[in-house]
């Protein structure tokens, strides 16, 4: 294995979350396996390979407390089995690090190990491929000439097999039927139910009576057809759904208490009351709708509204929820209860977005609601035709489920999951996740696009643009900003070259900057004000100044920078003639000079999420955004996306998440989807064809078992080989050179 | 005849055999790990 020599590099999370070094939480969220161990999963996001696996669980397997860890290279996890008594939790996630991997801790609250759902399609397919395998094998005989009492046993042995098959295989279609049918609608299933109930119904009652054809096989291949179909839908949605949950960082739901004898208490988010006081961590978000106590403190707000630039609230000032506190410890006193607050205020706004918007019906909902009226009422023309006509009755029934069987939507029914199935397959390969087959059939009828700004066209963080320095004093900003966990000071410790050593203490004071004694001199890093500087506030950059003395010694220039192939993305989709809007909460100012150097025109800056809600609502827009400003226009939006970094809110609310730097990925979703849309109507003409032709025969009598069994499985392959025409075209980067930029 | 009747059963025990087989490994999960099933056949010491 040449693709990550085991130990290559170790891992120093930026933002390792206090959860994973703190062995207390740790424990509590474990799970208990009942003989004194726990359990723990771990997400590994970028772990591909066998050496991955090997170094990950041997790394693991090291510490005394771990008795097994194991990798799910499918899901991307590790799940550990240790013994609390023999050392800390807390090692677990370092020691997954120093094996070269990101990793934070999963929610066991929300695990879904074992998937019940696909439990149960599998078992379904494997029981119904069992029986429509061994019906052939006897059918066949039957078709090749067995005479009468071979023949009724093997119909008998069929229908041993069939019965409980169909029972078994069948009941995820019949209970899906019934449930449409109870609320007076049709979909898909009701003809899949009602054509393998009748066919079944029928054989049992032909080989009782000894008759000469039953349609076992065609009822159990049937079903293990659609079954598959399923299944892969299934599969895709479970894919994508994991990738999300694995992108979702758990994040402390609650807040510290301090009382008023200094006693700190930790509460859940809903048990915080206004006008507690509240005690929070440098880099974690405000619980609730807060006032700052203390001296003032420095928030990013950049998920909340947009802005890019740091925001500084003084003392007495409100701060709302979800902002993170970007300096040391800080005191809050709530304002307003969880519910009450600006996150809470956002999920309404959402949930509202959802209620009134509508959306398109399936198109296999719409094909269904066509289809099944028209052969119904085919099948029983062909019965009261014949019985008339002919006065055989028996012959007019045999006629008219014949009808059914052959008109059963097994390639409709396949003609549409499959498309999308391989579609979300090109998706995932270049770095896109889709909740589900609607999201594509609606993101391929758009009509204009519109962008947020902050880490949607921006990388969403500051990057070093300009520098005025000497390399004395750049190794010494660079240890004085290594202290630091200010979002500039790392960004500053990374652009710049090896820190000087320094051998005093280095003090950090929140909201201004560090300073440290060196040879005498009090050397500065931070703000203008913090450095003896009376600087004009230039509001496109930040800047971190560096001084000795009071004396300026250099200036370090930050700005949010575009994603790189931003212009060239709005250029692409100008050639797809789908116009592009900038929706942003920033200043306009920033928005107009982001606009100038993307390529969009029609840009619009200091919108309220509401106002966002409104702008989107208008012709079939593709919103992406991430912030949780953006999480109502995610979802009022006729279709969505947000970028793996996104807000948890902002994730959920989206159609697609893409991970990766790139914004390329929206007209090749888009192109995909149109590409998809074409295929899928082929499918339906195929299903729709093969009917034209087949039904005839069917109402004149004409269809035996043998040529039900050809047609049926003819039509699927047709279609499922028609689908897989979407993965010839051109080909793409893997998933996991993705992953790695987006992670590096 | 007598031959089917041998033969049937031998075949429909066989085939369900396999649906049994194919339970067990559902059960004991070893259809929850594909793509690692797949990798961890290059790694000599790995179980």
């Amino acid at each position: 294995m040449t693709c990550c020599p085991p130990g290559e590099h170790a891992v120093v999370d930026p933002e390792a979350d206090a959860i994973e070094t703190d062995g207390a939480a740790l424990l509590a969220l474990s799970r208990r396996l009942g003989d004194g161990t726990r359990q723990l999963e771990f997400a590994v996001p970028d772990a591909h390979c066998a050496a991955c696996i090997r170094s990950i669980e041997t790394g693991l397997a090291e510490l005394s407390l771990v008795q097994s860890a194991r990798v799910n290279l499918t899901r991307r996890r590790v799940r550990v089995v240790f013994d609390p008594a023999r050392g800390s939790a807390a090692e677990l996630a370092p020691a997954i690090r120093a094996s070269g991997y990101h990793t934070y801790v999963l929610d066991p609250s929300q695990d879904d190990s074992g998937d019940p759902v696909l439990r149960e399609l599998i078992k379904a397919l494997g029981v119904a491929g069992f029986a429509a395998g061994n019906i052939m094998l006897f059918s066949v005989s039957v078709w090749a000439g067995a005479d009468e009492a071979t023949r009724d046993l093997f119909h008998w042995i069929s229908a041993v097999i069939a019965l409980p098959a169909v029972f078994y295989s069948g009941r995820i279609f019949f209970r899906s039927a019934w449930r449409a049918l109870q609320v007076g609608k049709t979909n898909m299933d009701v003809p899949i139910s009602i054509g393998v109930i009748l066919a079944t119904a029928l054989s049992l009652f032909e080989t009782v009576n000894s008759g000469e054809h039953a349609y076992f096989d065609a009822s159990t291949t049937l079903l293990f057809f659609l079954l598959a179909g399923r299944t892969l839908d299934h599969l895709m949605r479970e894919r994508a759904r994991s990738a999300i949950t694995n992108l979702a960082r758990l994040q402390p739901r609650g807040a510290t208490r301090v009382h008023d004898d200094g006693r700190r208490e930790y509460l859940r988010l809903d048990e915080v009351a206004p006008g507690m006081v509240l005690e929070l961590k440098a880099g974690d978000r405000v619980p609730v709708d807060a006032i700052v106590l203390g001296d003032g403190a420095v928030f990013d707000y950049s998920i909340i509204s947009g802005e890019a630039a740091p925001h500084s609230i003084s003392v007495g000032g409100t701060v709302v929820s979800g902002a993170a506190n970007l300096f040391g410890l800080l005191t809050l006193r709530a304002e307003k209860a969880s519910t009450d607050s600006f996150l809470a205020r956002m999920a309404a706004m959402m949930e509202a977005a959802e209620h009134a918007r509508t959306r398109p019906r399936r198109i296999a909902d719409r094909a269904a609601a066509l289809y099944a009226p028209v052969v119904h009422t085919i099948a029983i023309s062909t019965f009261l035709g014949w019985g008339l006509l002919t006065g055989d009755w028996h012959a007019a029934l045999l006629n008219a489920v014949a009808v059914l069987i052959i008109t059963c939507p097994c390639a409709l029914a396949l003609a549409v999951p499959i498309v999308h199935v391989v579609a979300a397959g090109r998706l995932f390969e270049r770095g896109i996740l889709m909740k589900d087959g609607a999201a594509l059939e609606r993101i391929a009828e758009i009509d204009r696009v519109a962008f947020d700004k902050t880490g949607t066209l921006t990388l969403g963080r500051p990057r070093l643009v300009a520098r005025e320095d000497d390399p004395r004093s750049a190794g010494i900003a660079a240890a004085l900003a290594l202290s630091s966990t200010h979002p500039l000071s790392r960004e500053l410790a990374a652009g710049l070259g090896a820190p000087a050593s320094i051998a005093g203490p280095i003090k950090e004071s929140p909201g201004h900057g560090v300073e440290a004694t060196i040879e005498g001199a009090n050397w500065r890093l931070g703000s203008a004000a913090w450095c003896g500087v009376l600087a004009g506030d230039d509001a496109r950059f930040s800047e971190v100044w560096l001084s000795r003395d009071g004396v300026v010694q250099a200036l370090y220039r930050f700005e949010d920078t575009l994603r790189s192939d931003a212009p060239q993305t709005v250029r692409e989709l100008g050639k797809m003639s789908l116009p592009v809007r900038l929706l942003s909460g920033d200043r306009a100012g920033v928005v107009r000079s982001v606009a100038a150097a993307a390529g969009i025109t029609d840009a619009h800056g200091e919108l309220l999420p509401e106002e966002k809600v409104t702008a989107v609502g208008d012709g079939r827009t593709l919103m992406v955004g991430d912030g949780v400003n953006d999480a109502p226009a995610l979802r009022a939006a006729y279709v969505s996306m947000a970028p793996a970094t996104a807000a948890d809110i902002g994730r959920s609310a989206a159609d697609f998440v893409f991970t990766g730097e790139r914004l390329a990925v929206i007209p090749f979703a888009i192109a995909t989807a149109k590409r998809a849309a074409s295929i899928v109507n082929q499918n339906l003409v195929i299903a729709i064809g093969y009917n034209a032709v087949a039904v005839p025969l069917a109402i004149a009598g004409q269809v035996t078992p043998l040529i039900a069994a050809v047609a049926m499985s003819t039509s699927s392959l047709i279609v499922v080989a028609n689908a897989l025409r979407l993965r010839l075209k051109g080909s793409a980067p893997t998933a996991r050179g993705i992953l790695k930029e987006t992670y590096a | 005849m007598t031959g089917l009747l041998v033969l049937i059963p031998i075949a429909v025990a066989m085939g369900l055999a396999a649906l049994v087989a194919f339970l067990w490994a559902l059960r004991s999960g070893q259809y929850e790990d594909l793509e690692g099933a797949s990798q961890r056949i290059f790694d000599e010491d790995m179980p």
